[in-house]
């Protein structure tokens, strides 16, 4: 028994492999069935939702004159937008009796406690912190977010990770699919409308073209689309409520992921600045300088 | 873990010399995407040879043409039922068998649905951290994309020994189609079927119109329209210029025309050489969407729009009577 238990600690979370039969996550090892509790296979998922603080998407953003990156002091902040809705689709799963728990996670330095906090009010049922210095926070990507969640999607045994389509800070576009890896869980990305059935779940997606349905298997990770739904804003006594729901505190290095970081910073500019042109009186005069311009 | 990166940052110097990019093309089958031509063209400007990977369900069109396009050393064909729908389960061990056997240093794909949906997980897959959306390529490890929807300007230099790169294509200009004489050669064969997830069916907009992201004039709708039936006079402003037509998220989301019209910040980045947005009121995430057409002019009623401060040719007056005036005069 203890050579098993040496066993799971000395194998990294993402070596750990499907046991067949039971469906269950488990160190690759000839006897660890015998490491299993019993699970049960519920039909209610536990549901993980990632949120991000990021600068309020009305704030005029402007670049340090140092050229390191954007004025981030004295700046209004909240929940990244797409986070909002991610934490709404889950919300509505409990309340349609699809999810047991919604746990709210947000990766960053002290004040990320603030959209956890707006998470619990919208109705999570607990949170997690996962803290990051401001100076490391700088240089996080998602490749270590994407670890962070996965480690916790897997302690914390969620059924369905349910992220935002993208953060509007770095409009990167990556942590949904990078965590689904990790995991080897399926993606549901762009999602537009999600329903659960009883093979897992069937997505409606946005693409480029239009609309696309998937089917995808539980566990899943997905990322929410603009119009998956319309966030609920989060009441006044709900928001009190949230003060006293469990917040939990660790480190990435609690949960074994490094995060020394991949790139380097070497500039953040302005971008090439677009000046006003003339207003025209009529419709006469929009048709003569489409002419001049070569436009027809 | 830390062992780990320093046998990257010593496989990445090695690797350096030996410059070659992977290409994943995006296509459905019977056409290549011409995003894939932009791709080509990002690939290009890293230096070392251009590898094309072409899977699907039946890959022979876009592989002859791809094999024709200039500067393509190498065509890889996956033609396998598993690709049925291009999902990223069933893409990326592809793609990571074609690493393992080719080694490349740069893997990418252009930044649409399809790019931003696949490369992330094979980026996850490597261990490395993909950079999304370059809209230049400084060297082999340094590139430039925008962050805060288009308001900062951000050049960073990637550690990993694999870059995994999506590319916005207005950016970039298409490769030539031909003139290119590219070796065909099959893939690394596997089972890639994926158990975890299926396509099941597309609902795509059925168009006359030019693609969005090609169109050298788009004509733009936005919440002043009122209404989807009101879209028809963009439409047929749009016939005059053979132009495509798109939307601002009010008006998507108001449900007045589908997703796919959608331009902004978290829709399509489109570069026309004219952009008219008419009853738009120009906020950043749109502006994100739209800022680098050549010329753009605006319809609005309201002079106090922020859409004003970066048109070229800017109009005060109801669309409702303006564009109709305008599509009467051309």
């Amino acid at each position: 028994m203890i050579s098993l238990l040496f066993n799971s600690v000395a194998t990294p979370f993402w070596k750990w492999q499907r046991c067949g039969k039971y469906n269950l996550w488990t160190p690759n090892h000839p006897l660890s069935f015998l490491t299993i509790s019993a699970v049960a296979r519920k039909k209610m998922a536990r549901v993980l939702v990632g949120v991000k603080r990021v600068i309020d998407y009305a704030v005029k953003v402007r670049v340090k004159p140092e050229k390191n990156g954007v004025v981030t002091q004295g700046v209004k902040h909240s929940m990244n937008p797409f986070d909002e809705i991610a934490v709404e689709e889950a919300v509505k799963m409990k309340e349609k009796k699809l999810a047991s728990e919604v746990i709210a996670v947000s990766v960053g330095p002290t004040q990320s406690q603030e959209v956890i906090r707006t998470a619990l009010a919208m109705g999570a049922d607990r949170g997690v912190h996962v803290e990051v210095p401001a100076a490391e926070y700088d240089l996080l990507q998602p490749i270590h977010v994407s670890k962070i969640l996965a480690k916790l999607a897997l302690d914390e045994k969620a059924d369905l990770v349910i992220l935002g389509k993208q953060a509007i800070d770095d409009d990167a576009n990556q942590t949904a699919q990078m965590t689904a890896a990790v995991l080897d869980w399926p993606q549901g990305t762009f999602c537009n409308k999600v329903e659960k059935t009883d093979a897992g779940l069937t997505i409606a997606r946005e693409i480029d073209g239009g609309l696309e349905t998937i089917k995808t298997k539980l566990p899943a990770v997905l990322s929410a689309d603009l119009r998956l739904n319309t966030p609920r804003y989060a009441t006044l006594p709900n928001i009190m409520k949230a003060k006293k729901k469990p917040l939990k505190k660790v480190t990435p290095k609690d949960l074994g992921v490094d995060t020394t970081p991949r790139i380097e910073i070497i500039s953040v500019e302005d971008p090439p600045v677009r000046q006003a042109g003339a207003v025209v009186a009529d419709v006469d005069a929009l048709v003569a300088k489409l002419k001049a311009g070569g436009h027809i | 873990m830390f062992a780990n990166n320093t046998r990257n940052l010593v496989r990445s110097s090695f690797l350096q010399r030996c410059k070659s990019t992977l290409v994943v093309a995006e296509h459905n089958n019977e056409t290549l995407n011409p995003l894939t031509l932009n791709t080509i063209t990002a690939a290009k400007k890293i230096g070392g040879d251009v590898t094309v990977l072409v899977a699907g369900t039946k890959c022979g069109p876009a592989s002859e043409a791809v094999a024709k396009v200039e500067g393509v050393t190498k065509v890889l064909v996956a033609e396998n039922a598993a690709f049925k729908g291009f999902t990223p389960e069933s893409l990326t061990p592809l793609v990571l068998a074609a690493q393992s056997q080719f080694k490349f240093t740069h893997i990418l794909a252009g930044a649409s649905a399809f790019g931003k949906n696949v490369l992330p997980r094979i980026a996850a897959k490597l261990d490395v951290s993909p950079i999304s959306e370059i809209i230049d390529v400084k060297s082999e490890d340094t590139f430039v994309r925008t962050i805060y929807a288009g308001n900062a300007i951000l050049t960073l230099k990637s550690k990993d020994p694999v870059k995994v790169i999506t590319v916005r294509g207005t950016n970039f200009p298409p490769a030539a189609t031909s003139g290119g004489n590219g070796a065909v050669e099959q893939a690394p064969a596997g089972d890639y079927a994926s158990s975890l997830s299926e396509f099941v069916s597309q609902e795509l907009t059925k168009s006359d119109r030019p693609e969005l992201t090609g169109a050298k004039v788009i004509i733009s709708g936005g919440r002043g329209l009122k209404s989807g039936d009101n879209f028809k006079l963009l439409y047929d402003l749009a016939d005059k210029f053979g132009a495509a037509v798109g939307a601002s998220r009010a008006a998507v989301d108001a449900g007045y025309v589908p997703n796919d019209l959608q331009i902004g910040q978290t829709g399509k980045i489109v570069a026309p050489e004219l952009y008219v947005a008419v009853g738009i009121s120009g906020a950043i995430q749109h502006l994100a969407g739209m800022k680098d057409s050549k010329t753009i002019v605006a319809i609005n009623k309201d002079p106090e729009a922020p859409i004003f401060q970066v048109a070229d040719i800017g109009l005060v007056a109801d669309l409702f009577k303006a564009v109709p005036e305008l599509t009467g005069k051309l």
